[in-house]
């Protein structure tokens, strides 16, 4: 008894000193409480120097919080209890977010920098007039290929990827949408296909592709590639600049036919507290040497039109990230379904995965 | 005989090089000069210096740990009373009703725990952070102390407590003098296990965090994105070595203390044994 | 009823029973009458019970579970039983806890690095002239790597109920003329079945919900209904179904704990 009552208490000193370390250590950075800004961003989604910066010109202090999905965070800044002043949600969220109206309106007239985004990548159909959201990043879905294994040839087209040389070799991305959305295209179909039999026989189509599936995975897709342990992977641009940095072997395509283009957009939720310090900081990242530096760091496209001639001329040529007017323009971004639509499309693509 | 014995070192050997294999291999590419797990491509210290000179990480190091010591702490006292309690509970249905009742947390996926707790948390208009979390590892850390403190309490003679009582002794000098010493071990295994729940949490953590408040595996998930950051391996490293050093110190301080009680304890169990 | 005997002691028990655990469990309930669209509905209930995918995704995870359940337990009992006749027991025993304390993704990420095409054990397999194979996404991995995450929480139930038996009865056995095996079977076997129980609650509960490995180590080839949960609520948005499906887990707990029950005349038989 006494010795479970000495570790009792000893446990509890120990407790006690590292909490005050550990206020010792925070109590320089939060000393302004009031000059806050609260941002909430998928993870590794900047450069930290830029933060740094912000810091410095603006004196206030950032808080920055991440997450891995944009249902995670939809669902936090739902139920409250954190006032994120700044979030960083994808096209079909942003729209969701406007119709359960958890954004606040953005007075574009206090954004200066705000001209420096190309006309090209606004009013799009998730945000008409751009009242609510301002984009971040953009980017496409395509093919990633090792050219140790596949020739350039053999990839071109989606219809390509179910070619049965390519057994046990493709990587897909875990998400409903992407997967079917592309056995939609090879059909003739719209990513945006609401059509129940269309899908059914999406479903079907995808369901062939199986034997050639080496596994469905999310971000770790990345390292599988970098490390060749696929020939082929279903990913977005993003994810693809990250690999080809690394591994000189790898290239991605985005099919000619069509595929997806996404939005990673910067919102301010209602329930911001700290709405000044969120438009100086939107307008921060607006500015085009901001953006550039943004954009090298983080390998993934920049909407900022201005920014383009702050990125190296190999960055601004490369068709890869930044594909041209023809291909973009059949290009689809993501609409948010009725939910009855995107239940089925999760039901069908958990039917295909149980399908091995 | 002999055969045997050397037979059975082997077998636990294995065991222990496979349970270590995964961490010795991170500790080996924490010394890599590359950024990566799966090229070697030289020695080099650098990713330690990355991590000393990165505060944010030593401050949520700092976080975890007290979340977990704390958590595992009031979970362990909360758990060994509630598993007390059902054992002196007489109806067998209604022991196994509340059994059940209390595995509930540890079936349930931590996503659906994570879940309810920010819907309850923001029900009862809490502020999520510090103590949101604290709470919620308190809250599922709980029934494996259970699991852990029950079958002791159930494996201690019942003779032992009648004869207690028959010597005059009151419910808390039973409680104090004879119960807890014969469930200290399942006391330290609860704690053990409440701390490694507490520390290993990523779901539930997530959920109930907010305004600023970080723990290590939300830290290295959303750090995982971009692949795994070798400082983390760094880190690692450090924590193993350091529980290390503390595990086999406490042993060391423990068995000192224990020879010398042996004699007295041995006098005590003779006549319990009869 | 010991109810009336219970002091302030148990309060916080109680308390914990009443916020953390009732009153989840009926958020779940509530939640799973509910459809995708928010329409009160018992939808739920007979689209799992009709539908192929979920009534084979709840054989597959029974199913992997009890394998994962079952190889835990064949390798922590050998060794609980040889940790305990070491000399400095306790702190080998330590010694099997402490991995548990590094971060799970970054010992996920490790196994990747061991199994994958160009990792460690092929570089081996290679060398011994044995061929490289297609270990990760396969059921040999998520097998082995989940059993790995379990062993320890089924080898420190067993130690702690192998350990607490009295020497005394043993040795009584043995002068009793009972050889080795006889011992183990009529006295340490049935003395040990606690800690067997609760290793195997500790362990086959969870591994019914197993997910992040689900996808890592086994590609999503391998779908368990924590995965599906997990995607319901994170991907999905189908709170409604993943709380169904959270219930099924709930009602599959109680089913476990029924069978593991503990029975009348425990401990009888063995003096």
């Amino acid at each position: 008894m006494k010795k479970l009552i000495a570790i009792f208490v000893g446990i509890l000193v120990v407790c006690a000193v590292i909490t005050g370390i550990n206020y010792q250590m925070n109590a320089k950075t939060t000393a302004n409480e009031k000059k806050v800004l609260n941002i909430y961003n998928w993870g590794d989604y900047i450069d930290p120097a830029l933060i740094t910066k912000f810091e410095k010109e603006t004196g206030y202090h950032v808080v920055y919080e991440t997450f891995d999905s944009n249902e995670a965070m939809l669902t936090k800044i739902k139920q409250g209890g954190t006032s994120y002043d700044l979030a960083v949600p994808s096209d079909y969220t942003v729209q969701r977010m406007i119709k359960s109206g958890l954004v606040a309106k953005i007075d574009k007239t206090k954004l200066s920098n705000y001209h420096n985004l190309d006309s090209r990548f606004l009013n799009l159909s998730f945000d008409p007039n751009n009242d609510y959201s301002v984009p971040y990043f953009w980017g496409t879905l395509g093919i990633v290929y090792n050219d140790q294994y596949v020739k350039a040839s053999q990839v071109q087209h989606w219809e390509q990827l179910w070619n049965p040389a390519f057994k046990q070799s493709i990587m897909l991305t875990d998400s409903a949408r992407d997967m079917l959305g592309i056995a939609l295209i090879t059909q003739g179909h719209g990513m945006n296909d609401t059509d129940e039999t269309d899908l059914k026989n999406a479903q079907t189509k995808l369901k062939q592709l199986m034997p050639n599936v080496k596994a469905i995975v999310a971000d770790e897709i990345k390292m599988y590639m970098k490390q060749n342990e696929a020939k082929i992977a279903v990913t977005y641009s993003g994810e693809a600049a990250e690999m080809m940095s690394y591994n000189h072997h790898l290239h991605y395509v985005v099919p000619t036919e069509g595929s997806n283009m996404w939005f990673d957009n910067m919102v301010i939720p209602k329930t911001a507290k700290h709405k000044v310090a969120a438009y100086a900081f939107i307008n921060f990242m607006l500015s085009p040497k901001n953006a550039a530096q943004n954009a090298e760091y983080i390998g993934y496209s920049t909407p900022n039109k201005a920014a383009m001639k702050y990125l190296p001329t190999s960055v601004q040529q490369d068709k890869q990230f930044y594909p041209t007017e023809s291909t973009v323009a059949h290009l689809e971004v993501y609409q948010d379904l009725p939910l009855k639509v995107i239940g089925n499309y999760n039901d069908l693509f958990l039917g295909f995965k149980m399908s091995k | 005989m002999k055969s045997k014995l050397k037979l059975s070192n082997l077998y636990l050997t294995l065991v222990f090089v496979i349970i270590y294999l995964p961490i010795a291999y991170l500790i080996f590419y924490s010394f890599n000069t590359g950024d990566t797990m799966d090229r070697f491509t030289g020695f080099s210290m650098k990713h330690y210096a990355t991590l000393l000179s990165d505060t944010r990480m030593i401050s949520i190091v700092l976080n975890t740990v007290v979340i977990a010591l704390l958590s595992a702490l009031l979970a362990t006292v909360i758990g060994t009373l509630g598993a007390l309690w059902i054992n002196q509970l007489k109806q067998r249905t209604m022991k196994n009703a509340v059994l059940s009742v209390n595995n509930v947390l540890m079936v349930s996926p931590d996503v659906i725990i994570g879940a309810s707790f920010l819907i309850l948390f923001s029900f009862l208009g809490f502020k999520l952070g510090f103590t949101s979390v604290l709470l919620s590892h308190i809250a599922f850390s709980i029934p494996i102390v259970v699991l852990m403190v029950l079958p002791k309490i159930n494996e201690m003679p019942k003779t032992m407590l009648d004869a207690a009582y028959d010597l005059g002794a009151t419910k808390w000098q039973t409680l104090s003098r004879v119960i807890l010493p014969s469930i200290t071990p399942g006391i330290f295994a609860g704690y053990f296990m409440a701390f490694t729940y507490s520390l290993d949490d990523f779901a539930v953590t997530f959920f109930v965090t907010g305004n600023g408040f970080s723990t290590l595996s939300i830290e290295i998930y959303s750090r995982a994105r971009q692949g795994v950051d070798l400082e983390v391996n760094a880190l690692s490293t450090l924590m193993f070595l350091v529980s290390l050093l503390l595990v086999v110190g406490y042993y060391l301080l423990e068995k000192y203390g224990h020879t010398r009680k042996i004699n007295r304890n041995k006098m005590m169990k003779g006549p319990n044994a009869q | 009823m010991g109810t009336q005997k219970k002091s302030f002691f148990v309060i916080p028990y109680l308390l914990w029973i009443a916020l953390f655990v009732v009153a989840p469990m009926a958020l779940i309930v509530y939640q799973s009458l509910f459809d995708i669209t928010g329409h009160f509905t018992l939808g739920n209930y007979t689209d799992y019970l009709e539908s192929a995918t979920y009534l084979k995704m709840t054989f597959n995870s029974v199913w992997y579970a009890f394998l994962i359940t079952m190889v835990t337990l064949v390798i922590s009992y050998p060794t609980a039983y040889l940790l305990n006749q070491l000399k400095n027991k306790r702190l080998w025993l330590l010694l099997i806890i402490l991995p548990t304390w590094i971060n799970l993704l970054l010992k996920t990420y490790a196994f990747i690095g061991l199994f994958s095409q160009n990792g460690s054990v092929n570089d081996f397999l290679r060398f011994v002239g044995a061929g490289s194979h297609q270990i990760l996404f396969t059921d040999f991995s998520f097998i082995f790597v989940a059993s790995y995450i379990e062993i320890p929480f089924m080898i420190l139930p067993i130690f702690n109920a192998l350990d607490e038996i009295n020497p005394s009865l043993v040795n009584a056995s043995r002068d009793l003329g009972a050889n080795t095996w006889q011992t183990f079977r009529r006295v340490i076997a049935p003395l040990t079945m606690p800690g067997v129980k609760s290793g195997f609650q500790a362990v086959f509960i969870p591994s019914l919900s197993l997910f992040m490995i689900t996808r890592l180590i086994g590609g999503n080839r391998v779908i368990t209904l924590g995965t599906a949960i997990e995607e319901h609520f994170l991907v999905t948005q189908n709170w409604g179904m993943g709380s169904t499906i959270g219930v099924i887990l709930i009602i599959a707990m109680f089913v476990v704990m029924f069978l593991t029950r503990e029975r009348k005349g425990k401990g009888g038989q063995s003096r």
